[in-house]
């Protein structure tokens, strides 16, 4: 019995930094609605400032005093960002804010390997509450009986700073309806800036207080970023109570997790999100999104016409010269190309639900590698011969899509984009933590094509035919009726239901079919690389795909294959120089502040604002 | 005070307001009548700026508003109910006030929450109540005195008899003459021809997005044929 407490209380301490991360993440989403994918960043620039402080500033009034410095400078630094990079963005199209906050991801990881080098600090111990205490016989550490104490404090502390002061009432009343707020006077600028400030802060302050527990290393960002958004979608966007009954949950499943079925730590999470939001939709204390409940922001879009003569004698023109590529260029620019194309297609699936069908999945990766581990699994237990194995990662896919889906369709906007986050990583940690099966981090290696196939130049047509097929196919589907109830589905879901269209269905299988394409363009990736390994189906890996998509322009059809093949350039180039990362958040940033349509809307508007002016030109 | 030049306004490609011109004076109830889509509204949100005009230009006391952030608009002096009210539903009726609270202007009566529970008194009772648990009239009331948290110098109401039983309107009506004796200028759009004339000074009637009739309701009576063709009775 003694112990099970212990393990309680092992959990509820873990729930500390866990709740600040979380309590962060949601005020700042419910007010600006911005998804900070930087949160976890801006948690682990806590843990590093923390431990440096706590080398320089001595004994015990030293060690809290830089953990409230740390918060400090944080909150500093994320107000910093809200300024300089997402304030310029507020009006672009919703949820576009995220590439700029995966920007600032990539900046953060450089600068923090910078400053503080690639070795994992261990973080110092606190001053005075070195030992434990016995609690029936069981030792407690002493420091997690002050985490325990603390987080309560800093739930009512919050709770008072929104329920009592104008500060609180002011962000509440913003979450609602931010236009009407600063149609009474208030300045929302500064109240953004001031709640991304103090929602990174907290973040900042849960970094710091986790080290005597653990440390800081540069993975920190990824690793927590997954629980937190589980944290916050299971206790409701933009409820404090919520976060905190979420954080207590889930920190308290994984010291059980951790002592009784080590192998499921990573899918026990996840598996409760999906039981939660199936139950209840909106998380436990969350409410129902009511998408534009004020009016759209910015201009209405304007419909997508196939191309004209130009726009197809341009694509005929660059396929011909994909096609003839192998006749003059270099072997390693047809891994390139191979490369591009596979990313392209994969991106161009993740573009169809999201432009087309209006659903931001956040989990995509999900399909790309569980169609590469689908032929892979086959390959490496079965000895399947490549040819039917490659067929299965699409199938497989697709099948995962729909079940996928079947869960995540009843959701909308930020719901569905977090329960497909949960999903992916849910696949992913079966990949990861089931070694038996996948082998880890270990990959599935020797997975070659056929003989046929094999050797760059067959490979190279194989990839071209089958990925510019598949893109083909999903522009000629957005094209047909199919299409037309999708996007209707997308910009009124009760207008396109009066008239007859099953909205829940079609997206349904608008899903399964993008997740098939993902799965084709996954088992081409296998077979290229002759290896899979979990990274495929990482966070990450999703994240890709919706830069690219949001790069090239998610109201455009282009948008996904230009996106791809942007970012597979840009990536070749700068990954060669140290700081890769740096230079390419800054380029995504640059894109996103720039070219707020994307590179196929930005360079479109250009195009047309010239074409109008030879016509007036004459006159 | 409040100065209308030339604004033409748009929702995308819409051409809702066509060259709109017209003026308040300080101390003046005018209302804008029209039917519905004439652009009543959208001249509201063009002067607040929450849908800033193409072009012409919109001065506050000689201050150019075109361009200016609405919650400077604000500050100028310029109050803003809207037409669906925008109660902030989970936020009680004082916390719903103090949003809207200011500092006091020079030149603007001055609200406190006391003064405005006095004005609606039913809003006094429910102080502790959330916006969503009232009805649409607490809703108007608790929109109005929201914005008059702010004390502002030229109060734009949109629409305030909308949707709500008669006994409020008339109470509704009671309540902006008492504003007008405070000192307050009033531009109030509506289509209850009968509520605006019992509030107003002057009419102002659109259509399409332009002015067709600015002038007393002596003057308009005179005009059947201009309150027949513009106004739905």
């Amino acid at each position: 019995m003694a112990f099970y407490l212990a393990l309680f209380l092992t959990g509820l301490a873990n729930a500390a930094a866990l709740f600040l991360v979380a309590s962060g993440l949601s005020l700042i989403f419910g007010v600006t609605r911005i998804v900070n994918f930087a949160h976890g960043s801006l948690y682990m620039l806590g843990a590093f400032i923390g431990v440096t402080l706590m080398q320089v500033l001595p004994g015990a009034v030293g060690f809290w005093g830089a953990i409230l410095l740390t918060g400090l400078a944080v909150g500093v630094i994320g107000a910093l960002v809200e300024i300089v990079v997402l304030r310029r963005i507020y009006r672009a199209p919703e949820l576009f804010q995220l590439v700029a906050t995966f920007g600032v991801i990539l900046v953060i990881q450089d600068l923090a390997l910078m400053i503080w080098g690639a070795e994992d600090r261990l973080g110092p111990r606190a001053p005075g509450l070195r030992g434990v205490w016995r609690i029936f016989g069981e030792p407690v550490p002493k420091y997690d009986i002050v985490l325990i104490a603390i987080t309560p404090v800093i739930l009512l502390a919050l709770w008072y700073l929104i329920t009592r002061t104008r500060l609180g009432i002011l962000v509440r009343a913003a979450t609602q309806d931010r236009e009407m707020v600063g149609a009474l006077g208030v300045n929302q600028a500064w109240l953004f800036t001031g709640v991304f400030a103090l929602g990174s802060a907290l973040a900042g302050w849960g970094g710091a207080l986790q080290l005597p527990k653990g440390g800081a290393d540069l993975l920190m960002d990824f690793n927590i970023i997954g629980t937190v958004f589980v944290v916050v979608v299971i206790g409701g966007m933009g409820s404090l109570p919520g976060a905190f009954i979420a954080a207590v949950l889930i920190s308290v499943l994984n010291a059980f997790g951790v002592a009784f079925l080590p192998q499921s730590t990573l899918v026990l999470m996840f598996v409760v999100m999906a039981a939660v939001l199936i139950v209840r939709p909106y998380g436990l204390l969350g409410r129902e999104e009511v998408a534009g409940e004020h009016g759209q922001v910015g201009a209405p879009e304007s419909p997508i016409r196939p191309y004209g003569p130009r726009g197809i004698v341009l694509t005929a023109f660059l396929l011909a010269l994909l096609a003839s590529l192998p006749g003059f260029a270099e072997p390693f620019v047809l891994t390139l190309v191979i490369d591009i194309v596979v990313f392209a297609l994969f991106a161009a699936s993740l573009h169809f639900i999201l432009g087309t069908g209006g659903m931001v999945s956040f989990g995509h990766a999900a399909f790309f590698g569980g169609g590469a581990y689908a032929a892979a699994l086959l390959v490496f237990h079965t000895d399947t011969p490549m040819e039917l194995a490659f067929l299965f990662a699409p199938l497989a896919a697709g099948l995962l899509a729909l079940a996928i889906g079947w869960f995540c369709i009843r959701l909308s906007g930020v719901y569905f984009a977090m329960l497909t986050l949960a999903f992916s990583q849910l696949v992913w940690s079966l990949a990861f933590q089931w070694r038996s099966l996948t082998r880890g981090d270990d990959g599935l290696i020797n997975i070659w094509p056929a003989d046929w196939l094999n050797g760059p130049l067959p490979y190279y047509y194989f990839t071209l035919i089958l990925g510019v097929g598949g893109i083909l196919t999903l522009r000629h589907i957005i094209h047909s009726p199919f299409g037309y109830a999708l996007r209707a589905g997308r910009d009124s879901p009760r207008q396109a239901e009066a008239m007859g269209i099953d909205v829940k269905r079609v997206q349904l299988v608008a899903f399964a079919l993008a997740g098939m394409m993902a799965g084709l363009a996954g088992g081409l990736f296998v077979f290229s690389k002759g290896s899979v390994f979990p990274t495929e189906l990482e966070i990450a890996k999703s994240f890709d795909a919706l830069i690219v998509v949001f790069l090239g322009g998610v109201k455009t059809l282009a948008g996904g294959v230009v996106g791809a093949s942007f970012l597979t350039s840009v990536e070749h180039w700068l990954t060669r120089l140290e700081y890769w990362r740096l230079l390419l958040g800054l380029v995504i940033i640059a894109v996103v502040i720039l070219m707020p349509e994307g590179i196929v809307g930005t360079l479109r508007r250009q195009a047309l604002r010239l074409r109008r002016a030879d016509e007036e030109a004459p006159r | 005070m409040l100065e209308i030049s030339e604004i033409h306004s748009f929702y995308g490609k819409a051409h809702i307001l066509g060259g709109l011109s017209f003026s308040v004076a300080r101390g003046e109830v005018v209302a804008l009548l029209g039917r519905n889509g004439a652009g009543k509204s959208t001249t509201m949100k063009s002067v607040m700026q929450l849908l800033p005009p193409r072009s012409g230009s919109v001065t506050f006391e000689g201050h150019e508003l075109v361009g200016l952030p609405a919650y400077r608009v604000a500050k100028a002096g310029i109050g803003y109910v809207p037409e669906d009210r925008r109660v902030f539903s989970d936020l009680t009726v004082l916390e719903n006030l103090e949003v809207g609270r200011q500092p006091q202007r020079e030149g603007a009566p001055h609200w406190t929450v006391e003064q405005l529970f006095e004005l609606f008194p039913n809003l006094a009772e429910r102080r502790h109540n959330r916006g969503k648990h009232m009805s649409g009239g607490e809703q108007q009331m608790l929109t109005i005195a929201r914005t008059l948290m702010g004390n502002p110098a030229l109060l734009l109401l949109d629409e305030p008899s909308e949707g709500i039983a008669p006994v409020i309107v008339e109470q509704m009506a009671r309540s902006i003459l008492r504003l007008k004796a405070e000192g307050l200028t009033v531009l109030i759009s509506e289509q209850n021809l009968h509520f605006a004339r019992a509030v107003a000074d002057r009419a102002i009637i659109l259509e399409s997005g332009r002015k067709t009739f600015d002038g007393s309701f002596e003057a308009l009576e005179k005009q059947p044929e201009i309150r027949d063709a513009y106004l739905s009775l």
